[in-house]
This record gives C-alpha cells, sequence and structure tokens, in this order.
C-alpha cells in the first residue's frame, strides 16, 4: 500500500496486527502446555496401573516349603486391559534369575522406565521385594511392561483438541483485537468529527468524551483553540481600534476640505478637492465598515436574542437613508409584507441591512428605484432587496461574500468589499443565509436576506 | 564322522517340519490354483469343512491345506518352530491371545472386523467368530430314574448320592495336555469355587481324562461313561445322531463360553487371502441364518439373553493363567483334587 507522505500506518492496523501476533502465540503456547499436560497425565496414569499391577503380583509371592511360588492375581494383567488392547510382558526375577515371565526382557532396575522391546516401545515398571526362605535373604524382582497403544492415541485425541483450543482461542482473540482496533481508531475518529464538524467561526473548547489516554491531546488541542481564539480577538480589536482612530481625524480632514472647496474658485483646484473628498469618503467608509465586522464577529459569538421587528426595523433604516439616496436622485419604496417575529440581535440585523442598502445605492445608477420588501416563505422570513444597478458580475455571486472581494464590474465606485460579509455573517449567525441573484428579468441585483422564523 | 554329522544336520534340519504332532492333514483342491493356504485349526474337519467350501465357492483358485492338531500344537508350531502357516484358528483362547501378545500375528482390518463388537476382537490381531459354551453331557440311560442336574451344586449331590452308579463312569478333560480343557478349568476355578468341589467329588469317583470333546461325547453315547464335564456345546449339538442317548445340559449357575477365534500369523505366506478368509468366518457366522453352519454366531442377543453366560473375555488376563509357576500350581492343586489314588 502507498502512503502519503509523511503518513504512518494506521493505529487500528498496527494494533489489530499486535493482538493478533500475540494471540497467535498464545495459541501456540496454548497448545504446546496442554500437549505436555496431557502427555505427563498419560503417562502418570499407566504408570500408576503398571505400579498397581507390579504390587499386586508382588503380593502374590509366597515362600512355601523352601521354594518360591508366585499366584500372579488375575485383576495383576485385566487391569491392564485397555480400548487400544495394550500388549502386556512381565518377568519374575529370584536374586537376578528369572523365576517366570519373559526371560528376554531388558535389564531394568526399580522404578519407571521407557524401554524397546520386539519392536514396540514399552512402559515398564520395577518393583522388589525381599523374603527369606529357610533364614537365607532373597530378593523378588517384578517388572510389568506395557505397550503404549493407548496412551499414544489418547495424547493423539488431547493433541487435537488442543489443536481445535488453540484456533478457537486464536479466532476469539482475532475478533476482540479487530474490535478493540476499531473502539481505539473509533475515538480518535469521533476525536477528528468533532473538530471538523464546527462551523468556521466556532473556537470554543472541544468536550467530547475521549479516553483518558487521548486527554493530552485535547488539552493541547484545546489551548491551541484558545490561544488562536484570543490572537484572532486581538486582531479583531487591533483592527476595530485602528479603524475608529482613523475614522475620527478623517472625519475632520473631511471637513476641512469641504470649506475649502466652497472657498476655491478655480476649476482644476475645486476638482482635486472633489476627488480628495470622494477618497476621504472612500477610507472613512472602509474603516466604518471594518467595525461593523468586527462588531458582527465579536456580537455573533455571543448572540444576545431578542424579539426583532424587521418591519419596524428596515422601515426606520429605508427612512433614515431616504436622504442619502435622494442625493442620486433615486427612490427607495418599501413594501411591507406579513412578517412574524423573529428573534435576533436587532443591532446585527441592523448592520446588515444598512449594508445592503448602502450597497443598493452605491451601484446602482442615478435615477432609478430600490425596491425593499418583506415577506414569509413557509418557516423563513425573507428581506428582498432589488436595484436596478449593474447586478453581479456571475450568476453565483457566493464568492462575493468573502472578505474584500468585489465584483469584476464593480471599479469606479467607492467600497471596501465588506458589505456582504457583513450581511452573511450576520444570516448565518441568525441560522438563516443570504441569497445574490441577478434582479428576476432585469439588470439590477437581487439580494435576499432570510432568518428562520420563531 | 562326517556322514554321521551331515546325517544329523539333516536330521536337525528336518525335525521343525515334523516336529508339532498333527492330528489330520485334509486337502481342499482348487482347480487352476494360484494360492494354497495352510490352515492350522483345533476345530474338527468335519464341522469346519462348510466354511472352507463356501470360501472356495466365493474365491476360486484357492486351495486349502487344513491341519488338525491340538491347541497347544499350534503353540509349538508358532511360537517355537516358526512354522508357516496363513491362518490359526483355535478354541484355546489365551494361546491366541499369547500368540498375539508376544507379536507372532499380523494385524488385520477390514469393514467385517471392525463391525465386530469391542470384545470380540482383541489388538486388530485375534477375532472371536463363534461362541461355544462348556456344557455337561449326560448319559440318558445312566439317568433314567434320576432328576437331571442343572448346576453343579446339583450334580455334586447327584455324584455324591450315587457313588456307586457314578465310580469311574465321569469324563472330563485331562487340562495337562489339552489346552482348551486347561482354558475351560482354569476359567472355572476363577468364577467360582464350586468347580474345586467338583473336581474333588469327580476325583474321588476316579474321573476319566479325555483329550477332546468328540471323545466324551461318543463314550457317553456308547453308555462308556455316564457324565462327561465341560464339553463343548457346539460339538455335542451338531452329534444328532446321538441325540437319543444324551442330554446337553448348560449349566445355569453359570456357563463358561469360549470364543472360537482365528488370527494371521507373521509367518503366513499370503496375507492378503487369509483376510479375506477371516472377513468370509465373520460374516458367515454374523449372517448365519441359514443353519448352513455349525458353529453359533455371535449375535448381541446370544449373550445379552441369558444371564448365566460367562462368555472369556479376550485380553491379557488370559496371560495369567499360561505363567510358568501359576500353571504349574494350578495343575498341582488340579492333580490333587482329581487324580487320586483308588
Amino acid at each position: 500500500m502507498r502512503l502519503a507522505f509523511g503518513t504512518r500506518p494506521s493505529i487500528r492496523r498496527r494494533l489489530t496486527l499486535q493482538l493478533l501476533t500475540s494471540a497467535a502465540i498464545l495459541a501456540v503456547v496454548l497448545f504446546l502446555i496442554v500437549s505436555s499436560f496431557a502427555r505427563q497425565i498419560g503417562a502418570e496414569s499407566q504408570d500408576r496401573i503398571l505400579s498397581a499391577s507390579v504390587a499386586s503380583i508382588l503380593d502374590a509371592v509366597s515362600v512355601a516349603s523352601g521354594e518360591v511360588t508366585v499366584d500372579i492375581p488375575y485383576s495383576a494383567f485385566t487391569m491392564l486391559d485397555n480400548a487400544n488392547d495394550d500388549r502386556v510382558f512381565y518377568r519374575i526375577l529370584q536374586d537376578g534369575a528369572v523365576l517366570t515371565g519373559y526371560d528376554d526382557l531388558p535389564e531394568t532396575t526399580p522404578g519407571f522406565a521407557t524401554l524397546p522391546y520386539r519392536n514396540e516401545t514399552l512402559r515398564v515398571v520395577t518393583a522388589t521385594r525381599r523374603l527369606s526362605v529357610d533364614g537365607a535373604p532373597i530378593e523378588i524382582a517384578v517388572t510389568v511392561g506395557q505397550t503404549r497403544d493407548a496412551q499414544a492415541e489418547t495424547l493423539q485425541r488431547i493433541s487435537r483438541m488442543a489443536v481445535y483450543l488453540g484456533l478457537g482461542f486464536f479466532a476469539a482473540s482475532a475478533v476482540l483485537a479487530v474490535l478493540a482496533g476499531q473502539v481505539t481508531a473509533g475515538s480518535l475518529r469521533r476525536l477528528a468529527g468533532s473538530v471538523s464538524r464546527r462551523g468556521p467561526q466556532d473556537l470554543r473548547p472541544v468536550e467530547a468524551e475521549m479516553p483518558s489516554e487521548m486527554q493530552p491531546l485535547v488539552r493541547s488541542l484545546n489551548s491551541l483553540i484558545a490561544r488562536l481564539s484570543t490572537a484572532l480577538n486581538r486582531t479583531e480589536d487591533f483592527i476595530a481600534e485602528a479603524a475608529h482612530r482613523v475614522r475620527t481625524p478623517l472625519a475632520t480632514v473631511r471637513a476641512h476640505a469641504e470649506n475649502t472647496l466652497r472657498r476655491v474658485d478655480k476649476e482644476e483646484n475645486r476638482h482635486s478637492l472633489r476627488e480628495m473628498i470622494r477618497a476621504i469618503d472612500e477610507s472613512s467608509r472602509a474603516a466604518g465598515q471594518l467595525l461593523d465586522h468586527a462588531m458582527v464577529a465579536l456580537r455573533a459569538d455571543h448572540l444576545e436574542l431578542e424579539p426583532v421587528d424587521l418591519n419596524a426595523l428596515t422601515g426606520e433604516l429605508v427612512d433614515r437613508l431616504r436622504p442619502v439616496a435622494e442625493l442620486k436622485d433615486m427612490d427607495i419604496r418599501f413594501d411591507e409584507g406579513q412578517t412574524g417575529a423573529i428573534m435576533g440581535d436587532a443591532i446585527l440585523i441592523q448592520n446588515a441591512v444598512r449594508n445592503l442598502l448602502d450597497n443598493a445605492i452605491k451601484y446602482a445608477p442615478s435615477e432609478t428605484q430600490i425596491k425593499v420588501s418583506t415577506d414569509i416563505d413557509g418557516a423563513v422570513v425573507r428581506l428582498t432587496i432589488r436595484d436596478e444597478g449593474i447586478g453581479f458580475p456571475q450568476a453565483d455571486a457566493t464568492p462575493l461574500t468573502g472578505r474584500f472581494a468585489r465584483g469584476e464590474n464593480a471599479s469606479g465606485v467607492v467600497g471596501s468589499g465588506l458589505g456582504l460579509t457583513i450581511a452573511d455573517e450576520v444570516a448565518r449567525a441568525h441560522g438563516g443565509h443570504l441569497e445574490m441573484h441577478n434582479n428576476c428579468g432585469g439588470p439590477g441585483a437581487c439580494v435576499t436576506l432570510s432568518f428562520p422564523l420563531r | 564322522m562326517r556322514h554321521l554329522i551331515l546325517s544329523l544336520a539333516l536330521s536337525l534340519w528336518a525335525l521343525p517340519l515334523a516336529a508339532f504332532e498333527t492330528e489330520e492333514l485334509v486337502q481342499f483342491p482348487a482347480e487352476n490354483e494360484t494360492v494354497e493356504l495352510r490352515v492350522i485349526s483345533t476345530a474338527d474337519t468335519e464341522l469346519f469343512a462348510p466354511f472352507i467350501t463356501a470360501f472356495q465357492a466365493q474365491n476360486p483358485g484357492i486351495s486349502i491345506s487344513y491341519y488338525v492338531v491340538s491347541s497347544s500344537e499350534i503353540m509349538v508350531a508358532l511360537a517355537e518352530e516358526g512354522a508357516p502357516f496363513d491362518l490359526a484358528i483355535s478354541s484355546a483362547m489365551d494361546l491366541q491371545v499369547k500368540l498375539s501378545n508376544d507379536g507372532l500375528a499380523q494385524p488385520f482390518s477390514s469393514d467385517q472386523t471392525q463391525a465386530l463388537p469391542p470384545w470380540a476382537r482383541w489388538h486388530d490381531q485375534v477375532f472371536a467368530f463363534t461362541q461355544e459354551p462348556a456344557t455337561i453331557v449326560l448319559s440318558r440311560a445312566a439317568f433314567e430314574g434320576l432328576p437331571l442336574p442343572r448346576t453343579r451344586q446339583e450334580l455334586i449331590a447327584l455324584l455324591r448320592d450315587n457313588p456307586d452308579r457314578f465310580a469311574g463312569r465321569i469324563g472330563t478333560y485331562d487340562v495337562r495336555s489339552s489346552g482348551l480343557g486347561y482354558l475351560f478349568a482354569t476359567q472355572d476355578g476363577r468364577t467360582s469355587e464350586t468347580f474345586w468341589r467338583l473336581a474333588e467329588v469327580m476325583g474321588g469317583l476316579q474321573t476319566q481324562l479325555y483329550c477332546c470333546s468328540s471323545d466324551m461325547i461318543e463314550d457317553v453315547a456308547a453308555g462308556r461313561i455316564a457324565v462327561a464335564y465341560n464339553v463343548l456345546g457346539s460339538y455335542a449339538q451338531a452329534r444328532e445322531d446321538l441325540h437319543d442317548a444324551i442330554y446337553i445340559i448348560a449349566p445355569e449357575d453359570f456357563t463358561t463360553v469360549m470364543l472360537r477365534t482365528v488370527l494371521i500369523p507373521d509367518s503366513a505366506e499370503y496375507p492378503v487371502e487369509a483376510g479375506r478368509f477371516i472377513d468370509h468366518l465373520i460374516q458367515s457366522s454374523w449372517l448365519g441364518a441359514d443353519g448352513a453352519f455349525a458353529y453359533p454366531g455371535i449375535t448381541p442377543d446370544g449373550l445379552s439373553g441369558n444371564a448365566s453366560l460367562r462368555p472369556i473375555t479376550l485380553g491379557p488376563g488370559l496371560l495369567v493363567y499360561l505363567d510358568r509357576l501359576k500353571r504349574r500350581q494350578f495343575l498341582r492343586e488340579w492333580e490333587a483334587a482329581m487324580v487320586q489314588p483308588e
């Protein structure tokens, strides 16, 4: 498998592989232990029976009129009978001389031994007993041996069972290993999911339930997020502060420029001054929008929800901006539709609507009409602003909501490119959205701000 | 001198071939003979011949040489002389087990042998194909006016009460020479003390000793003896011509049942054909419902049907009474009881 640069094999695979390897080793060890245990038990049980047989024969040794006799009990050999019909051999020695039995059995010492005999492997047990014959001590040694077919078969049976046991153990471990791998990888996936699912503005600490091993990771992630959040806030604060600091002197400069314009008669100078005022307006407007945006960003994180009357809010704004529009001989018409109460931050919504109206007044040509309307569509309250201006450069206007993005056809008009961004962010913060189309039929823009009905 | 050595060597060489005593040699020739099976057996030819002819009918080209010997001679032939035989059939289970235990038999396994119950085979070498009870055969003439004994105790009482009628007129195996007689006697002695009391009584009445069941049956039928103890029931049953003159009693206290067994000696030249013969024997005795065979086959009912039947178990226990010392001791006791001075 090809791995991406810098990627190590997956934790799940590695964990599963390690668990499987250890399970395989354990299974083999289990098999060996059971087998050797079975071998030992098998040998022990055969040894016990052989010992009992030898003991019963030794018991049957007696001395009658100076002669040693051995009355081998019938049970001495029947007890050795088994399902595999193992062969039985025995020998009784008196002071080393064969008294009875198989005289070609190999030499044995008291105790257990495994011997080759007549092309078979024999397990033999030897025990001795001292007797007195006419006052002279003699030693009787009894050896009983048996082939090991039954033991071999038992061992084989247990070995087969041990193989199944080992395989079963391995199979069960394999399932558990795969599960363990999945669970481990699962909690990592959950963390990744909870981080990647959050919105672009969401800089809250991660609070998903995590195994203790992953707490350090979550903690460092959270501390990273906190630092990032602080840095962002600081930047926004800085921008807002800078804009504020710039706006006030700009207003002073503009007032002076206008005064000067009234006193200057030479056309060249008047033109320069008008250009100057235009540039000052642009800067001041940009600074204002930067401030707006900073405020939107700040308030969007901690929305203060209250019932907002969209019609009243819009009507007030339209009235306030009507003089500005009339400077360009534009007419603003507000068609008040039926709107329910929406929950929202009035200051933010006002900001958004003002920026949209601003845009419309700014980009539409003089002596045109701007139509503002409100209505309800299902569970959504909509505010639509239509102008008769140049419209958006392309059908999909979404990129224009990016910060400082401006349409290709907007050069020549004073603008910062923040108006749509602000409106979009406000809509999103309220769970609504901003839609932009070129005017339904006409050339102008058609902007719809929608909020969910509460 | 050289001639002497040569003739000695010749006679030594010839000795093993002739050493074991053959009572009878019967040839069952086959046309287009390819294989000659040599069978050494204790079973009387007339009784066993149907097995052989049925086998030859199914397996053409196999001729059979059937050697009838006493059970101890099988041991001499196979263990001591290594005479080449393809099959050994014997009623002396202990000697068959010893042959197998001592490594003088070949293993053989087939569907038929696997179908045998475990108690009817040993070590995949010794296979039982009949079960034959040791019975008491009585002369009808001698028991006129007497109640028939159903147990050993009743027999003892009868013998004690009528010493005049039975003196010298009781027969049983000479266990010193007959392997089957020794097997029956040792198993009787192992099963019950009654045997020894019976032996005492029989000994006191000058019991005749026999080599074989058939001789005892004929002597009872002819009236030469009145009671024959431990006679093979199968032989007695087979002699239908004598049934008018004898009673066959299976003692109700216990009836020792001998399993007639077959094995393939390791000296066999044709073990494959010998195996086929074993299959045939097992199949005939298991399926032998047509009555064509003299020996009662091994059927599960045969044993469970009668609680007094005591089949001798194939197994290492049978080696015990073959032990030198044990045998010497048993024979000493037996002689003390059975062979009493008059």
